[in-house]
């Protein structure tokens, strides 16, 4: 089969990484070439400035060498800019003649720096700041020449007047709005800027327009001239006041353009056959100059292409890091504030600290830092995730350290740990080793640096701090997104929501068939997304999807807990916490027997044989006589109690037989991840219902139910849910609220976090107020569990599943073979 | 070297695995979804954990323990982890499965 010829004009960040995604997607669709207008092979053009200022070689900013090309099997066209697009044809054709056919075509032609209509503007000296020849060139201008006038004080502008004045040049900066950079930082900001440039030795003149540029009678430029009539000498002009869409080729094509190729959330232009990306393309009315929403475009457009078609890029959030060496700076999202907003406002003008939060509706929505930036990147999660900030308003200023220890998810600030401090604990990689490795190779993801320093690859718990790290480091430009957005695994594309929707709107029953279904890229998943997969299989369609056991992980297949050593844990069922002589004797008898190392009480008041082999396994749940604990599982686990009312002086509530009873309706419950239960006879809360996925509290007038308590890495009290008056209400109000858990939440996230993300507002208002959805909720639940029976006699009952069990014998001895 | 006739492939699970008694220890028999069969010491290069209880797709398999990706047909660790459990010459003949009990010893 002849495969689709896909062609890519422009062989810049945006262009480069839609092949990336789309070579993951699809590797063999596309027969692929590229024209590139530049001489060389896509390089990070973020890091322009580092190049200008000294600090990094053209070759260290590359991103893709021409062997990368190569090895893909991408036809690489430089120094070739295309000149027309034959739409009928289907041809694109280079200024030498070259020609390629496309079936789709991919137009990434960036964007062209802004150059001011005023006299002298095409004189020698006179550029704009695009690219590595303009950066050589001014490289080449500061060793021979010794005036330098930027025009435009952004973000551009006075990176290269930096550059410039490292490289020995005398530069001023002009600008036309009153304070720098005014689209990234406000008016105060902006001044602690300026101040800090001018202590660097640029001269900056504000609220100043342009109005020639001079020639030296040879052709080169001499002085640039003022509105106010003011002249100052200059051998070289940068223009940086701005870029525009490169749409030159695209309008001569007949696409439609506004202001850049206009795109839709597919990132297709009007004609359905070519796409466009990057700073060339116009996105409901914004044409992004900066990478990171860029990459969100290429994912985008990846997906389209390899005829997958169900992303949507619906615009991004934005944030902006200055490369000055020395100078912390950032902003991200709506900083200025506007109608309907609150600001809370740090200022210390001599300590050189500025900083803003503008905050609506409870949410952050934008952030503005200058010389304290440590906490930047955490502000910009919250702004990207809309997370309601009114509980930690009150430090919110302070950054995330004010929040106490936040465990090793990472929220400590990065940027403030030293080089030599480790942050992966299982692979032994410190903070300078992740840095080297994200400048040198140019990493934007934790994928990335995942796979360069092996920093997050194992446990992953430090992967929040990697990502702090990655943000620090290279900015707005990292490739982060809060883990409701990420895609499962490297298998698909499609996140946990998108897989939960496609699963019930499909009807999808089978673990091959949903595979098939959501275009899985490899034949049977992985072992993070199969686990997933049968959990969301079951719990969407309880008696209609089949249980995979070989999608479960070993403790879930054989029913107890594996051990360093590969033996195994057996914990048997104990409702609340409540055992008699005859179940103690059995289990004395049991650890007689097979020689158990260990008999432990466990904290969730029950018993556990440790040590025991896996081919004993049957024979010490027949010899035992009781059913499962779950101990092992995504799943109930069990409820706690104390011994309430029927003894306890102090007990209010029969919260022993409340316990009993939660336990034995819960009974083989599968779950996103564990799930435990207490029940408290009295406030004391002998139980520790507060820290308990769900935690309930007798007192005299009923009892108290709480939700999304956590005694794990980081010990987290459940909220106040409802106080209710009669058992059966517990059993209906807890029953409800779990089974909204277990059709909710994604696979691995405790009911804290699920109650992080959805918010308290929706559950209340899915369980308490709606009272009909209550009692389906609670009826949905009982249907599911009635499917389950208890595995370990399951087990027993059926021989045929003993071949995960037993050992084989080496029996017989063949003659030698060929 | 003796070819061993260990089982039937229908006794092995799709996706799964058996132990066999082999005389330096476990050797873990795996099943792939197009019913090739692999064999590799039962033990993980990183801390020993049982490969046979792993999680296997494609031509990998999970260490249950830690979660190292180990390669079926060469018994070595997927980037970025480094490392090798040994594997054993085996085949299917006729539905059965057989195996040889010396090592190809491979590992880097």
């Amino acid at each position: 089969m002849n495969k689709l010829k896909l062609v890519m004009i422009g062989n810049g960040m945006a262009g480069v990484r839609t092949l990336e995604e789309l070579l993951k997607l699809a590797p063999e669709l596309y027969d692929i070439t590229v024209f590139g207008a530049e001489p060389h092979p896509n390089y990070n053009r973020i890091l322009l400035s580092p190049v200008l200022a000294g600090e990094q070689s053209f070759e260290e900013i590359v991103l893709n060498d021409l062997s990368w090309y190569a090895d893909n099997n991408i036809r690489l066209m430089l120094n070739r800019k295309v000149v027309a697009i034959d739409r009928k044809k289907r041809i694109v054709t280079a200024e030498d003649g070259s020609t390629a056919e496309y079936d789709r075509l991919l137009i990434a032609t960036g964007s062209n720096p802004f150059i001011l209509p005023v006299p002298g503007n095409k004189l020698h000296g006179v550029i704009g700041y695009r690219d590595i020849a303009d950066t050589q060139m001014m490289i080449d201008t500061a060793k021979t020449h010794s005036h330098a006038v930027v025009i435009g004080g952004g973000l551009l502008g006075l990176e290269a007047a930096n550059g410039l004045k490292l490289r020995g040049m005398d530069v001023t900066v002009v600008h036309l709005a009153d304070w720098l950079m005014e689209r990234q930082l406000d008016k105060t900001a902006g001044k602690l800027l300026q101040t800090a440039l001018q202590e660097r030795g640029i001269h900056f003149r504000t609220n100043e327009q342009t109005e020639e540029l001079m020639d030296n009678g040879e052709g080169r430029v001499c002085a640039v001239k003022f509105k106010s009539g003011d002249v100052i000498p200059a051998d070289l002009v940068v223009m940086a006041a701005g870029i525009k869409p490169n749409t030159e080729l695209a309008e001569k094509s007949g696409i439609p353009c506004n202001r850049g190729i206009l795109v839709s959330d597919t990132l297709q232009t009007y004609d359905p056959r070519i796409y466009s990306i990057g700073e060339c393309a116009n996105h409901r009315g914004t044409a992004y100059g900066l990478v990171a929403p860029l990459f969100d475009q290429a994912k985008v457009c990846a997906n389209h292409l390899a005829q997958l078609g169900f992303a949507r890029y619906q615009g991004s959030v934005t944030s902006t890091k200055l490369k000055v060496t020395g100078i912390d700076l950032f902003s991200a999202g709506e900083f200025m504030g506007a109608e309907g907003t609150e600001t809370i406002t740090l200022s210390d003008p001599i300590g050189g600290v500025y900083k803003k939060l503008v905050i609506k509706d409870d949410i952050l929505v934008g952030a503005c830092l200058y010389g304290d930036t440590a906490d930047g990147g955490w502000y910009f999660r919250q702004v990207k995730e809309n997370a309601n900030i009114s509980q930690i308003r009150d430090h919110l200023m302070f950054g995330e350290q004010a929040l106490g220890d936040a465990g090793h998810q990472g929220q400590n600030s990065a940027a403030s740990m030293p080089d030599s401090m480790e942050v992966c604990g299982c692979n032994g990689v410190c903070k300078g080793t992740i840095v080297k490795a994200i400048q040198e190779n140019g990493l934007f993801s934790v994928d990335e640096v995942k796979k360069h320093t092996k920093a997050a690859s194992s446990c992953g718990s430090c992967a929040g701090l990697v990502e702090q790290i990655l943000i620090s480091t290279v900015g707005g430009a990292a490739d982060v997104k809060p883990k409701s957005e990420k895609a499962i695994c490297g298998c698909s594309e499609l996140n946990h929501g998108q897989i939960r929707k496609l699963i019930s709107a499909k009807h999808l029953i089978s673990m091959t068939q949903a595979m098939s279904e959501m275009g899985w890229t490899t034949p049977n998943g992985c072992s993070t997304c199969r686990p997933a997969l049968n959990y969301y299989l079951l719990s969407t369609w309880p008696g209609e999807a089949k249980d995979d056991p070989q999608s479960r992980l070993i403790n879930e297949r054989v029913h107890a807990n594996i051990q360093k050593d590969g033996t195994y844990s057996v914990v048997p069922r104990m409702c609340g916490g409540v055992t008699n002589s005859s179940e103690l004797r059995r289990i004395a008898d049991v650890a007689d027997k097979y020689k158990v190392p260990m008999v432990k009480v466990t904290g969730g008041q029950r018993i556990d044989l440790l040590g025991i082999k896996k081919d004993d396994l049957p024979g010490v749940w027949k010899d035992l006589g009781m059913a499962s604990g779950y101990a092992y599982g995504k799943s109930i686990r069990t409820v706690k109690t104390c011994v309430g009312s029927e003894f306890c002086r102090f007990g209010t509530q029969n919260s022993t037989q409340m316990g009993i009873d939660l336990e034995q309706a819960l009974s083989y419950m599968w779950s996103p991840h564990k799930v435990k239960l207490a029940v408290s006879g009295c406030p004391r809360n002998c139980a520790e219902s507060g820290i308990k996925d769900v935690g309930i509290i007798g007192v005299e007038s009923g009892w108290e139910l709480y939700i999304g308590g956590n005694g794990g890495i980081k010990t987290e009290a459940g909220e106040f849910f409802v106080k209710v008056k009669t058992a059966e209400e517990v059993m209906e109000y807890s029953l409800a609220f779990l089974q909204l858990y277990r059709v909710e939440a994604f696979y691995l996230e405790r009911t804290v976090h699920y109650l992080q993300r959805v918010g308290m507002e929706h559950i209340k208002k899915a369980v308490l107020e709606d009272e009909a959805n209550r009692k389906a909720l609670h009826a949905n639940l009982l249907f599911s569990l009635s499917f389950l029976q208890d595995p370990w006699q399951e087990q027993l009952s059926k021989p045929q599943l003993s071949k995960e069990f037993d050992r084989i014998a080496v029996v017989q001895v063949e003659g030698e073979h060929a | 070297m003796n070819w061993l006739n260990i089982c039937a492939l229908e006794e092995i699970n799709v996706l799964g695995s058996r132990i066999v008694d082999g005389p330096k220890g476990d050797i873990a028999i795996f099943r792939t979804s197009n019913d090739e069969v692999f064999a590799l010491d039962d033990r993980c290069p990183h801390k020993g954990g049982p490969l046979s209880q792993g999680l296997i797709y494609g031509k990998r398999v999970a260490c249950p323990l830690h979660n190292w990706q180990i390669d079926l047909e060469s018994g070595e660790a997927l980037a970025p982890d480094v490392g090798c459990a040994h594997k054993y010459p085996v085949k299917l003949e006729n539905g059965r499965v057989f195996l040889q009990l010396k090592t190809v010893t491979e590992c880097a």
